[in-house]
C-alpha cells in the first residue's frame, strides 16, 4: 500500500551571507517511515531541521509537514512533531519530573494526561529513580534519554532526532536504537540524522545522502549499496559523497607518519 | 488558540520567577540597590522623605523588573534553552510575553515591599490603592519589555547588563527620582521626556501626594501604555530578525 508524504520539502535553501549552508534540496518522507539524513560536517543537516521545525527561516523553497507550511503554519506543525536538538535543551536547575512537565505544559498537553505521559515515558527510559533529580546532576546518557522523552511528551505524529546518539556509550544507544524502532511501530514518522552510518544502515527505510548543502542521493540502503557496488552503506557513503579519495591520502599520510 | 498562547505565556514565566527571579544577584539588585541610594538622600534631606517615596518605588520597579530580564533571554541562549521555548508551539508574542509577564510580576511584588513600607515606616500617605497599584503594574510592563527588548538584542550577557544600566543610571538622575524634573536644569528636561521613568514618577507621585511634577497622570497613561507597545513589539521584531537571518 502506498503511504502518503508526510513531508514535503521542496527547493529548500538557506543562505547565511556567503555560505550557502542548504542548496534547493527536495525529498518527501513517508508516513511511519525512519528517514536517514547523512552527510559530512558541516553539509547542513542540522540547518536543514531547523528550517523543518521552525528554528529558522528558509531563503527559498518550501516544505510541508502533515500538508501544513513551514512558512505560514509552523505554530500549528509544532504541536504535531516531536524535536531532539544536539544539545539536550533542558533546564539545568530543574529536576526530571519539572522538566518534562514543563515542556507538557508548553505543549497544551492536560494536567490529567501530562502525570500519566511522564510516569509512562519515565518508565519506558528506566528514569524512575531520576524523577526529582536536577537535569545538571544527570549523566549525558540519561540526559539524551530525558531530552528524547521531553520531545514525546505530547505524543507527537512526527520526530526530528539530531544525532541522537553522539556521546553516548554502547548501551545507551542500544536502548536509543530499540526505542526509535518502538516508534515506528507505533506510527510516528521519524526523521533522523546520525554521523553512524551503520546505525542508519541498522535504523533508516530510506536515506538521504547530503553534500555541501546539496541532496547527492535519496534511497533504500539496500539499493545505494547495490548500486555503488559496495559491501555496506558506509562504504556506499564514502563512495557517494566523494570522501574515498580524502581518507585515502589520510592513510597515506598515516603512513608515511608511521615510517 | 488565544488560550492556548495565554496558559504558555504563564508557565514560562512562573518557570522563570521559579528559576531566575528569586535568586540573591536579583535580590540584591531588585531590593538592596534602590534601599541603599534612597538612604543616601534621606540622610541627606530627612524632611524630604514623602517627596522621595513615589522616585524610589518607581526605581524599584525599574531595577526589579530589569535587573533578570535583561539577562534571561541572553542566558538561556547561550545554554539552548531558549530554543526548547522556540520549539514550543507558541507564537513569539506569547514566548516573549511570557518573559515580559515574569518581570512584571516580580517588578510588582518589589514595588508593593517599597511601597508598604514607605507606608509603614515613613509614614506616606496614598490616595487611591487600585490606580496606585494599576500605575504600579504598567510601570513594572514598561520597565520589564526594557529588558526583554535588551534580552533579545544582545549576544553577551556583558553586553546586556552594560546595556540596562547605560540607561537604568542616567534615569535615575534625570527623571525625577531623587530631583523633581522641574528642578533639574531646562536644558535636561527633553532628556527626562524621553525616558519612562519619568511619566512613571510622576503617576506615582500623583497618587502619593496627589499632585505632580511635569506631565499630567492622564498623559503619564498614554505614555507609559504606548511605551509597553511599542517596546514589547520591538523585542517581538527583533527575535523575528534573528530567527529570519
Amino acid at each position: 500500500m502506498n503511504k502518503e508524504n508526510i513531508i514535503d520539502v521542496s527547493n529548500l535553501t538557506k543562505q547565511y551571507k556567503d555560505i550557502l549552508a542548504v542548496n534547493h534540496i527536495s525529498f518527501t518522507v513517508k508516513q511511519g517511515e525512519i528517514f536517514g539524513f547523512l552527510g559530512p560536517n558541516g553539509a547542513g543537516k542540522t540547518t536543514t531541521i531547523k528550517m523543518l521545525t521552525g528554528l529558522i527561516q528558509p531563503t527559498e523553497g518550501t516544505a510541508t509537514i502533515q500538508k501544513k507550511d513551514i512558512r505560514t503554519q509552523i505554530v500549528e506543525i509544532k504541536k504535531t512533531i516531536g524535536v531532539v536538538t544536539e544539545d539536550s535543551n533542558l533546564y539545568d536547575e530543574l529536576s526530571v519530573f519539572d522538566n518534562l512537565r514543563f515542556v507538557g505544559q508548553l505543549y497544551g498537553v492536560s494536567k490529567l494526561n501530562r502525570e500519566k505521559r511522564i510516569g509512562e515515558l519515565l518508565k519506558r527510559f528506566d528514569l524512575e529513580s531520576k524523577r526529582e533529580a536536577k537535569f545538571a546532576t544527570l549523566s549525558k546518557g540519561m540526559k539524551r534519554k530525558v531530552t528524547i522523552a521531553a520531545a514525546l511528551i505530547h505524543s507527537p505524529q512526527v520526530v526530528f532526532l539530531d544525532e541522537p546518539t553522539t556521546g553516548l556509550d554502547v548501551l545507551s544507544g542500544r536502548i536509543l536504537r530499540a526505542m526509535v524502532k518502538e516508534l515506528k511501530a507505533l506510527g510516528v514518522t521519524i526523521f533522523l540524522t546520525t554521523h553512524y552510518i551503520e546505525e542508519a544502515e541498522q535504523l533508516c527505510d530510506r536515506v538521504a545522502i547530503l553534500v555541501n548543502g546539496a541532496i547527492k542521493t535519496v534511497d533504500t540502503p539496500k539499493n545505494l549499496i547495490a548500486k555503488t557496488n559496495t559491501k555496506n552503506l558506509e562504504e556506499a557513503f564514502i563512495e557517494i559523497t566523494g570522501l574515498k579519495e580524502e581518507i585515502m591520502l589520510v592513510e597515506k599520510e598515516g603512513k608515511r607518519i608511521n615510517v | 488558540m488565544f488560550k492556548e498562547e495565554v496558559k504558555g505565556s504563564l508557565y514560562i514565566a512562573l518557570k522563570d520567577l521559579r528559576m531566575y527571579y528569586f535568586k540573591p544577584p536579583n535580590l540584591s539588585w531588585g531590593i538592596m540597590f534602590p534601599i541603599v541610594m534612597a538612604l543616601a538622600f534621606i540622610l541627606r534631606n530627612p524632611s524630604g522623605v514623602k517627596d522621595l517615596a513615589s522616585g524610589l518605588i518607581a526605581m524599584s520597579i525599574l531595577f526589579a523588573a530589569t535587573s533578570a530580564e535583561a539577562i534571561v533571554i541572553v542566558f538561556e541562549r547561550r545554554t539552548k534553552t531558549f530554543e526548547r521555548l522556540l520549539l514550543a508551539p507558541l507564537s513569539f508574542q506569547a514566548i516573549l510575553f511570557g518573559k515580559v509577564i515574569g518581570g512584571v510580576i516580580f517588578g510588582f511584588l518589589i514595588s508593593s515591599i517599597f511601597l508598604v513600607g514607605s507606608v509603614i515606616f515613613l509614614g506616606v500617605p496614598f490616595s487611591n490603592t487600585v490606580f496606585l497599584l494599576a500605575s504600579l503594574v504598567l510601570s513594572a510592563f514598561v520597565f520589564s519589555a526594557f529588558g526583554t527588548l535588551i534580552s533579545v538584542a544582545v549576544k553577551e550577557i556583558f553586553d546586556a547588563t552594560t546595556l540596562a544600566n547605560f540607561f537604568r543610571f542616567p534615569m535615575i538622575f534625570l527623571c525625577g527620582v531623587f530631583i523633581p524634573v522641574s528642578a533639574l536644569p531646562a536644558f535636561l528636561h527633553p532628556l527626562a521626556y524621553v525616558f519612562p521613568l519619568t511619566y512613571s514618577v510622576d503617576l506615582i507621585r500623583f497618587f502619593i501626594t496627589g499632585s505632580y511634577d511635569l506631565v499630567h497622570p492622564a498623559i503619564c497613561v498614554v505614555v507609559l501604555i504606548f511605551y509597553s507597545i511599542v517596546l514589547f513589539y520591538l523585542s517581538v521584531w527583533v527575535l523575528k530578525r534573528r530567527i529570519e537571518q
